[in-house]
């Protein structure tokens, strides 16, 4: 049932109990055209697109937990396409265009809120790294401008733009169509409107191993509720890709680490925008439930714990503190982390293997969810065609041999 | 944080006082211009990643300042040895074995 105005007021009538299941449970088939393990937002996106734009309908995409349950629903959501190089400014450009419609798109509202995304400089070196972002993404056709300390606190009052404090701001870019959007909301509009399309979406399934045939191609997958025959399968795993590509045998350029965040007491709006600190690995924004969300960073080593030093968010609430004084009563509700799939040049992986059938998404590391519709919209062209869409073909696995790196390392060392 | 004893010192301290250093056992390629440029990507960017047991590389920054290595579950995040740098890495497996005898 679609969502609209005459159906919301027609189910308001029956007390809402006529709508249905959001998407069918489906049991495992013997087999599929094309299997996509992980169902966080860039597996189902890739799905959905498979099956809306390639016919491809006949998919399943296995879920070792619940859906969205990794690091789609662990997020900070934030979403900008102010990425330094070419490639990297096409490809989360084409996902924010995406973000732009895609609650018409999936029927699904996705919450998707244009409200800024500010970043912020503290020392000269932030400052030539901005501005060179800001002139690149202005010759890119990708909005970001430069912002005085005084233009800053304008668009952020909340902020503390005092000279005498440990890492005064001294600039900003503003990114004005960056955002947030409902991380949840993403995946089950995403896994609603693919089932709709018939792709069969199976949580509690942990894909344990790859099968592959006498030439050395893909034949199917094993999982923990029985084997399941394909010829095409697409790893989009995140923080387990090294793991799930091991059960073929390919070795990948990944290290996982965890990543945090956490929430406080929810009160009323008070944050009209999200801000970021690369510098003091901060950042901060209000979702519309009234939390503050607060992003930490990575812990120093790789670890699968999802969880993450205590060290690490009292480092970011430190920097919260003297960034936004007006927040330093206020209590912690939860914390979390997330395990993030991280390249040696922070930019993500999409496309073939040496495996033939076998295709991967990820790379993604601290900051994929911004790309949830770009990037399984490239990948579903990749796994589809068997050749890589136009906007994914610099981000393949071979660029480490090649030397061919796509290097945002400096524009995103953890930050969003 | 990890508390990890640092084989040098010989105590246990708090994880901020070292660096982390990354996998161990990558050894520099004896004839690098015999090198082919899989096998550099190799040596530079891949990595095996374990969901289990990893051997990686610290260094005690604010200690003694030396290099070793270290024997950890990635899951648990328990620290299961300690080494020093040169030392062959130590078979777990066997060490049970030993102590269940
Ligand atoms: C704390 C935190 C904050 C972040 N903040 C931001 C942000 O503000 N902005 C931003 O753009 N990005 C952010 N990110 C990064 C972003 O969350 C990820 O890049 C993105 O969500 C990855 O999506 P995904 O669908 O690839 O992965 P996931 O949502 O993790 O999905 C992968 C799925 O694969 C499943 N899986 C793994 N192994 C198997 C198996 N063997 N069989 C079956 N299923 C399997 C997992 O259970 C999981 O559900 C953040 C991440 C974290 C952890
Ligand atoms: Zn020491």
């Amino acid at each position: 049932m679609r969502f609209s105005l005459a159906n919301v007021a027609l189910q308001a009538l029956s007390h809402n109990s006529g709508w249905p299941e959001q998407w069918r449970n489906a049991e495992p088939k013997a087999a599929y055209d094309a299997v996509i393990i992980g169902a966080g937002g860039h597996g189902l996106a890739t799905a959905y697109y498979l099956a809306k734009e390639h016919g491809l309908s006949n998919v399943a995409v296995l879920e070792k937990g619940w859906l969205g349950g990794g690091n789609t629903g662990r997020n900070t959501t934030i979403i900008r396409s102010n990425y330094l190089w070419e490639e990297s400014a096409a490809l989360y450009e084409h996902a924010l265009k995406l973000w732009e419609g895609l609650s018409q798109e999936l029927n699904y509202n996705v919450m998707y809120s244009p409200r800024g995304v500010m970043m912020l400089a503290h020392n000269t070196h932030d400052v030539q790294v901005g501005k060179r972002h800001v002139h690149a993404n202005r010759l890119a056709g990708v909005d970001n401008e430069w912002l005085s300390p005084e233009e800053a606190k304008a668009f952020c009052p909340l902020l503390n733009v005092a000279r005498d404090i440990r890492y005064p701001v001294v600039g900003a870019a503003l990114q004005r169509r960056g955002g947030t959007a409902r991380h949840d909301a993403v995946a089950w509009g995403y896994a609603r409107a693919a089932s709709a399309r018939g792709v069969d979406i199976i949580q509690n399934c942990e894909a344990t191993a790859i099968r592959r045939d006498a030439s050395g191609a893909v034949s199917g997958v094993e999982t923990t509720r029985g084997a399941i025959a394909a010829k095409k399968i697409g790893v989009v795993a995140a923080g387990h890709t090294s793991v799930v590509m091991a059960m073929a045998g390919v070795r990948m350029p990944l290290e996982s680490y965890p990543l945090q965040a956490l929430v406080s007491e929810p009160v009323k709006p008070m944050m009209p925008c999200v801000v970021m600190s690369n510098t003091i690995h901060a950042y901060m924004s209000q979702s519309d439930k009234g939390e503050l969300v607060i992003g930490a960073g990575t812990d120093a080593y790789i670890s699968y714990s999802q969880t993450g030093g205590l060290h690490i968010a009292n480092h970011t609430l430190e920097a919260i503190c003297e960034l936004f004084p007006t927040v330093r009563r206020m209590r912690m509700l939860r914390n979390w982390g997330g395990i993030v799939d991280v390249t040696p040049d922070r930019s993500p992986i999409i496309g073939s293997t040496p495996v033939p059938g076998l295709y991967v998404n990820c790379g993604w590391g601290t900051g994929g969810f911004k790309a949830t519709p770009g990037s399984g919209h490239v990948f579903a062209h990749t796994i589809a065609r068997g050749e890589p869409h136009p906007l994914a073909a610099p981000f393949t696995l071979d660029r480490f041999r090649s030397g061919r790196l796509i290097d945002e390392a400096a524009a995103a060392a953890v930050a969003h | 944080m990890l508390l990890i004893a640092c084989p040098y010192c010989g105590i246990e301290r708090p994880e901020i006082e070292f660096r982390y250093g990354g996998e161990a056992h990558i050894a520099r390629p004896a004839d690098p211009s015999a090198l082919t440029d899989g096998e550099w990507a190799n040596f530079l960017y891949f990595r095996s990643n374990p969901k289990g047991v990893v051997a990686e590389r610290w260094r005690h920054a604010f200690g003694c300042g030396r290099f070793f290595n270290c024997l950890r579950d990635t899951v648990s995040d328990k620290i299961l040895a300690v080494y020093k740098a040169g030392e062959a890495r130590p078979d777990l497996a066997a060490d049970e074995a030993g102590r269940g005898a």
